[in-house]
């Protein structure tokens, strides 16, 4: 499973982030940063509610 | 166990209600969906409509909710500009457009609708902002040419329109009849920082005096134009534009005689169920959240999502099942440049410390604790502090906890 963000629609709020902190990350540039883009399957269901709860619908998810 | 239900219908298409309809068919419910909603328009994001929206930088088709392939694979019966018309509890009977029908679970999320000035019904030049077409009208006047706009009410929609506003080149008045402005939702103390900011940008912000009359002048066309306010010291203000952003009133009218107990929203108890197979979720929402010990209302974005799905979630559940809903409510805010985030709340006794950054550059975060309690964080262009703050609230930190893990910051 691949993470995607597509950065012209991220506006940095970090919602991601407080869902999975190991993945995401909003750096003091305000910038997000992406972690880890290949995370294991476990981490699935907290992605998926990451991709859901973006405001800017930025975040996909690629199998 | 599961609840044997055929048919949910879910009135308003909007936030709550697409979350609703998303979530139901994620926790495999596959019966009938019925998402009814009053207006034309396929379900549509608000934020955008008094920031990028309105500015021109964003077009129609990127407000939609979910993309047209995610829509047509939720499988719902959608009917647009269809109104919920009357509803009865305890028979179960749902009216639309003057038709009775029956639902085996309902969900309520029929949002919010604007405070309008008295006797403004029609005068040209007078907006509110709820809606689509709503900045659809506002947008057209910008690019009419209007010159002077003045924002009557210094809530976050208002500010956003006069920053989008001012952004573009207008005039841009905003009076509020309050001492601080956004005092009501960010204390006194930073309701004045984000008035600093207005004030920075070229707002004419004006303070302590409310509006005493539209003035309007007669149009060729017949009808009446805004050409400006009149405060209650007597001074005028001129004005080609006028956005009232004065509040809004959750749409409850419908339901009245429902047999649900109507008090600024649909009550609900701790899980968003509202009588026996109903919910509601979003600005209409009236619950109480445990967290707090309180019956609330929230009119956030986040909270529009997170409640349509736990108010779906909690109509195929028993009531065994049932988990409360007790979010720390969150909110964002864009002005010019500048990300405004509140997680949590502030009270007009907290005491407010500046954790982070600097309040003069509008870069910060500020917390709000009291008598030992931390009740929230209000971010200037500090998400991640702010997202990191919204856990500490989550967890129900105490004040020393809070000051003690910001003190690590920077
Ligand atoms: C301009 C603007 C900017 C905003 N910016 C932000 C922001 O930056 N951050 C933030 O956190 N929040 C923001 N919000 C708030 C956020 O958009 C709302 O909290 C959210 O839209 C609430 O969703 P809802 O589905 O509960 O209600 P609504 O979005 O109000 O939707 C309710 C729907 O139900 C329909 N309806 C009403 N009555 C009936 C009926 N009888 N029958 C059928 N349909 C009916 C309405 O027409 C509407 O389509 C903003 C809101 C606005 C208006
Ligand atoms: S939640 Fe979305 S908009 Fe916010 S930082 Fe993450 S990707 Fe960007």
């Amino acid at each position: 499973m691949r993470v995607l963000v597509d950065f012209d629609l991220c506006e940095s709020n970090a919602i991601c982030m407080q869902i999975a902190p190991d993945i995401f990350e909003v750096r003091d540039d305000d910038f997000l940063y992406i972690l880890n883009d290949t995370p294991g399957d476990e981490r699935r269901v907290v992605l998926e509610e990451s991709v859901q709860r973006c405001p800017k619908q930025a975040i996909s998810l690629q199998e | 166990m599961t609840l044997l239900r055929e048919r949910i219908t879910i009135v308003g298409a909007s936030l709550a209600g697409y979350w609703a309809a998303e979530t139901l068919r994620r926790d495999g419910f596959e019966g009938l969906i019925s998402l009814v909603g009053d207006e034309q328009h396929e379900p549509y994001d608000r934020p955008p409509l008094s920031k990028k929206y309105l500015a021109g930088d964003v077009r129609r088709d990127q407000l939609a909710l979910g993309d047209v392939d995610k829509l047509d694979a939720l499988d719902l019966d959608l009917r647009l500009g269809q109104r919920a018309t009357g509803l009865d509890v305890a028979s179960q009977l749902l009216e639309v457009n003057g038709v009775s029908e029956s639902y085996d679970g309902l969900i309520l999320a029929t949002g919010a609708r604007c405070r309008t000035l008295p006797s403004t019904d029609g005068v040209m030049g007078v907006h509110t902002l709820r809606t689509l077409d709503d900045a659809e009208a506002i947008r057209t006047a910008l690019q009419d040419g209007a010159e002077q706009m003045v924002v009557v009410g210094a809530g976050f929609v208002g500010a956003e329109v006069a920053a989008t506003a001012v952004n573009s080149g207008m005039l841009v008045t905003m009076v509020e009849a309050l001492e601080a402005p956004f005092s009501r939702v960010l204390g006194q103390e930073m309701g004045m920082v984000l008035a600093d900011l207005h004030r920075s940008h070229g707002v004419d912000l004006r303070t302590g005096v409310g509006v005493d009359e539209v003035l309007t002048a007669p149009t060729r066309s017949g009808g009446d134009r805004v050409v400006g306010v009149r405060l209650v010291d007597g001074t005028e203000v001129s004005a080609d534009l006028l956005v009232a952003g004065i509040g809004v009133i959750p749409n409850v009218d419908w339901m009245e005689g429902s047999g649900l107990d109507l008090v600024d929203g649909v009550v609900c108890d701790a899980t968003c169920l509202a009588a026996p197979n109903v919910v509601a979720a979003g600005d209409v929402a009236r619950w109480f959240n445990v967290r707090y010990g309180e019956s609330m209302r929230v009119e956030h974005w986040d909270n529009a999502v997170q409640q349509g799905a736990h108010a779906a979630r909690r109509l195929l559940q028993t009531d065994e099942e049932a988990q409360p809903f007790n979010p720390v409510p969150w909110f964002w805010s864009d002005q010019y440049d500048r990300k405004v985030q509140l997680a949590g709340r502030s009270s007009p006794d907290a005491d407010v410390r500046v954790m982070t950054g600097s309040v003069d550059e509008h870069r910060f975060v500020a917390f709000y604790g009291h008598e030992g309690r931390f009740l929230g964080a209000l971010g200037m262009n500090r998400p991640r502090h702010v997202m990191q703050s919204k856990g500490l609230l989550e967890q129900d930190v105490s004040w020393d906890e809070a000051l003690a893990f910001a003190a690590e910051w920077d």
